[in-house]
């Protein structure tokens, strides 16, 4: 495999002996300054820095400005820009087809909240291996800046449009699914990004990531609470997320009683150090308080919301084989003659 | 004096002297739910077990219990096993048609009914038997909850003694009905007795019908056309199914789902070689199948027309993307809800276009249930050679209801999976671009995740040879061009016409699906009755193939029998063939929702011949 050779000597390498630009895309042609464009790099540097082949990986979107972006990260690995709002089906069919695959699904706000808040419903349920980012700027940049459904009430596009609907909390609705991972940062925020990114790849079911990401043309303006300075002024990160890979040695030094350890489904951690008191991000309930109490105050609570372990992922429920079905052989899908005359004796 | 014999009628009683064996359709009417559909079964499997041809047609009302539903059977010497018009012999279980039922029947029919209903007032030119089914269902079930449920079974018996059935045949078919519930089947096995000995002591036969042993059935099955597919698909080795339920295509699913478990799981692990899952909607079926078949699987769904409707967005990005996919069309009557439950042949020209833009789909048309098993395994193999959806177009008729046919080959050759890239090739090759022409014929080569060739990003927006994203007009106009170009490739993967010349006739016809059967019938019926010969073309696959065009030169006029108000097959024949040849080509149209029969299709040709033009939208 081209994934192993050994790398020229001094350039920085990851542990399969990959450069961070192997994990690039396209160039971007999404606005200059675009929250989208800091998220796409933050996953390229994810996947790097986990040292994953980009070959197993998987992109997937629906449509919209968001859903553009995976053209822009992991050049190496397959894509699939679908229709508007199903991205959620087309990966369950490619997981389902090729269980050793490793989704990532791009959405927006829009893609998910509106067109496709069936498909992402069913998905979150579903609890599909894939991690699935919403990247949420509140409109519709593609067709100049419309209300999305998680648009805050009293927000007001440029025109002076003021939105008097109630948006929808994508968070607080996946964790009422039955969703396992749940996470909401902001494009601006590196750090914890990064780790929730790296955390959400290891989980092992759906994990959904709601990214606040400002659009910088139509909604980043005073009167938009998804504008840079409204989120940063806003944002309430539950404590410190740190995540260590379970290949990773490196000894974390966190005082026991101020941090919360969720181990991973392969074993990696996920470290959160506390800010909000008491917060137990395996509490479904708490997890909601949290939510309600936060939007209430207009302020967005980030970092890692909600997790659950052990509950099988939608692959385990069917119990399929360990090898991929795309690729089982003949004889293994066409039941042999003597299963179809049995059939056809019992037509008789 | 047996109730029957008031029943009896003079001018009726003088049919006893005529006699017509194994030629007639018997009809029973009861209330669904009422466990009628089992009591029909056994009457059918008894028939086709004396082996005397025969097809059975439900019609059955959109509703879980308590509405009118008819079960057809038609008994035929010569195998005709399209829908006869005219019913021979009613058994009139449900009060609420009952009158209706018996207004509508042709003169000297007989009817079997319940005996408060007191059907005999109502005309003087049939045969009536009557029989206190309430009262005789006591006896021989003591549990009055279940009464409900076995009260058929007994105008079963009544039928085997009026009709000639050998009583060993239906017990027979009952067991088989019924396999190990051994209590249910003794149970019926009693209600069939007491129908039997109840006609034998109270009923003289005054029908001409009867039964009488034939050669005819063999070595043959008996089967649904959803359950058929289903063979088909797993025999193809599906591997992935996303499906919506779906009145009448969810038995097609529900099948495969029984045929996977039992043939598809490993004995040992307990682990399964498919995937199947009940999606949100008809349109997150069709996203798991395309997602499904761009990562390698073959993969399928089935529906019905609302679903087509639905689908229609990702169908385009099926063929616009070139993605492999099977898609059933289980057809019904419709636009919006419709008549969910009656069959039509109604989906045939919007799915042949279906999605938005310059889009055209692949179909394929089974008319018998041994058809649609094998087009089941070629769908698959055609949606990845030509890489793009490929959709079985069957009906409710079809679908539901159960057919005669021979016992399903097992599939000797290998599967064809199409045009993968590998490493010899792409060496040929040079270099990867997912969508350029290498062989002229329009057809491409793809890889598929994780098979350690070049990956590509497979997007719905515009493209150019390389599967980048391209606005340019050229580009779209080359990918469009191509398209088209590997449409004109499918022509010479798709199945061809079933074609029976007639040099002759100067009428030809045109048939496809289920409308076959009786296409077939009336060819005998006009030759029989009107001496007038026809030659036929049946229809199997969109595109259409050279030998469609070919066959409407030969003849000088042509009919195209279609299950559908608006000529659809015909609308899609006109995109093809040149107005003038188009000029000779005529309609016979039914869409009543009931399966189209030989005889409406006899008279309307008959009177088109005329120069009477009743049914043709010309």
């Amino acid at each position: 495999m081209t994934t192993t050779a050994a790398p020229p000597p001094g350039k920085k390498v990851n542990r399969i002996g990959l450069e961070l630009v192997e994990y690039k895309g396209g160039k971007t042609t999404l606005c200059a300054g675009c929250g989208h464009n800091a998220i796409s790099e933050r996953i390229v540097e994810a996947f790097y820095e986990m040292g994953i082949e980009p070959e197993r990986v998987v992109k997937l979107s629906g449509i919209g400005c968001s859903s553009k972006s995976p053209a822009y990260f992991l050049g190496r690995s397959h894509g699939f820009n679908s229709v508007h709002g199903r991205m959620p089906s087309v990966g369950t069919g490619a997981i389902l087809a090729n269980r050793q695959l490793l989704a990532i699904g791009v959405s927006g706000d829009g893609d998910t909240g509106a067109i496709g808040i069936g498909q992402f419903v069913h998905l979150m349920r579903r609890n599909l291996p894939i991690v699935y980012i919403i990247e949420d700027n509140g409109c519709y940049g593609l067709t100049k800046g419309q209300f999305s459904p998680t648009a805050d009430l009293g927000s007001r596009l440029k025109t002076g449009v003021v939105n008097d609907l109630p948006p929808i909390d994508t968070c607080a609705l996946a964790i009422e699914l039955g969703a396992t991972f749940v996470a909401r940062s902001f494009s601006g925020d590196k750090k914890q990004l990064l780790s929730i990114l790296k955390a959400a790849v290891s989980h092992g079911g759906t994990s959904m990531i709601d990214v606040l990401s400002p659009c910088v043309t139509f909604n980043d303006h005073e009167g938009s609470t998804k504008s840079y300075s409204y989120v940063k002024d806003h944002d309430e990160p539950l404590g410190e997320v740190s995540f260590v890979p379970y290949f990773d040695d490196i000894e974390v030094d966190y005082e026991p009683g101020t941090t919360k350890e969720v181990e991973m489904h392969d074993g990696s951690k996920l470290y959160l150090k506390k800010v909000a008191e008491n917060y137990d991000p395996t509490h479904k309930g708490a997890a909601l308080r949290l939510l309600r109490e936060t939007s209430e105050r207009g302020v967005y609570a980030t970092g890692v919301l909600y997790v659950e372990r052990n509950r099988p992922n939608l692959v385990e429920l069917l119990n399929l084989v360990d090898e991929p079905l795309a690729t089982l052989p003949l004889e293994r899908v066409r039941p042999p003659k003597a299963a179809l005359d049995e059939i056809m004796e019992s037509l008789r | 004096m047996a109730p029957s014999d008031v029943a009896v009628h003079e001018s009726a009683s003088e049919q006893t002297t005529r006699r017509i064996t194994n030629d007639f359709s018997i009809q029973v009417a009861t209330v669904n739910g009422s466990g009628s559909q089992t009591a029909n079964l056994v009457l059918l499997r008894s028939i086709f077990q004396m082996g005397v041809p025969v097809s059975g047609k439900n019609l059955f009302p959109s509703n879980i219990a308590g509405l009118p539903t008819w079960f057809t059977i038609r008994a035929n010497k010569d195998g005709y096993i399209g829908r006869k018009k005219e019913i021979d012999f009613l058994v009139a279980m449900n009060p609420e048609t009952a009158r209706e039922d018996v207004m509508t029947l042709e003169s000297g029919a007989a009817v079997l009914y319940d005996e408060p209903l007191r059907l005999d007032a109502l005309r003087d030119d049939l045969v009536f038997y009557a029989a206190p089914f309430d009262k005789l269902v006591v006896p021989v079930c003591p549990n009055a909850k279940l009464r409900k449920l076995v009260r058929n079974m007994i105008y079963d018996g009544m039928l085997a003694k009026l009709l000639d059935i050998d009583l060993a045949e239906m017990e027979k078919a009952l067991r088989k009905q019924f396999g190990k519930k051994a209590k249910a089947a003794e149970l019926n096995r009693g209600a069939l007795q007491a129908g039997w000995d109840y006609a034998e002591a109270n009923f003289t036969k005054r029908d001409p019908l009867r039964v009488e042993r034939m050669d005819k059935t063999g070595g043959m099955i008996l089967i649904e056309g959803n359950a058929a597919a289903a063979i088909g698909c797993m025999m193809a080795g599906v591997t992935v199914v996303g499906w919506y339920p779906i009145t009448p295509s969810s038995s097609l699913a529900e099948s495969l789902i029984a045929y996977m478990r039992e043939h598809r799981v490993d004995k040992e692990t307990g682990k399964a070689t498919f995937a199947i899952l009940q999606a949100e909607d008809e349109l997150a079926a069709l996203g798991i199948v395309l997602g499904a078949g761009w990562a390698g699987a073959r993969a399928m769904t089935a529906t019905a027309g609302p679903g087509i409707s639905l689908m229609a967005e990702f169908a385009g990005l099926g063929y616009y993307t070139e993605l492999p996919a099977v898609v059933f069309d289980i057809q019904r009557v419709g636009p919006s809800t419709g008549l969910p439950t009656r069959t039509a042949q109604g989906d045939v020209l919007s799915t042949a276009v279906l999605s938005h833009g310059d889009t055209k789909q692949v179909l394929l048309i089974p008319s018998s249930v041994g058809e649609i098993y094998q087009m089941a395994m070629d769908a698959f193999d055609l949606a990845e050679t030509l890489q793009t959806p490929v959709f079985v177009m069957s009906d409710l008729d079809l679908g539901m209801n159960t057919w005669m046919s021979d016992p399903f080959p097992y599939p000797e050759g290998p599967i064809h999976r199409g045009k993968r890239l590998d490493r010899a090739k792409l060496a040929e090759l040079g270099s990867f671009g997912r969508y350029r022409d290498v062989d002229g014929d329009g057809v491409p080569y793809r890889t598929i995740p994780l098979d350690g060739l070049p990956p590509y990003f497979n997007r719905g927006s515009g493209h150019n040879p390389d599967g980048k994203y391209s606005e340019r007009p050229d580009d779209y106009v080359n990918n469009l061009d191509r398209l088209a170009r590997k449409f004109e490739t499918a022509k010479t993967h798709v199945p061809k016409p079933e074609v029976d010349d007639d040099p002759e006739a100067a009428i030809g016809f045109i048939a496809y699906g289920t409308s076959h059967w009786a296409a077939l019938e009336s060819r005998d019926q006009l030759r029989k009755e009107a001496g007038v010969r026809t030659a036929y073309l049946r229809v199997r696959a969109y595109p259409f193939t050279d030998e469609v065009k070919a066959f409407v030169e030969r003849y000088h006029r042509v009919y195209v029998i279609e299950q559908n108000r608006d000529a659809q097959l015909r609308a899609l024949m006109r995109i093809d063939l040149a107005p003038e040849l188009m000029r000779n080509v005529r309609s016979v149209l039914h869409y009543d929702g009931l399966p189209i029969d030989a005889r409406s299709i006899t008279d309307s040709v008959l009177a088109q011949e005329a120069g009477h033009d009743g049914m043709t939208t010309e």
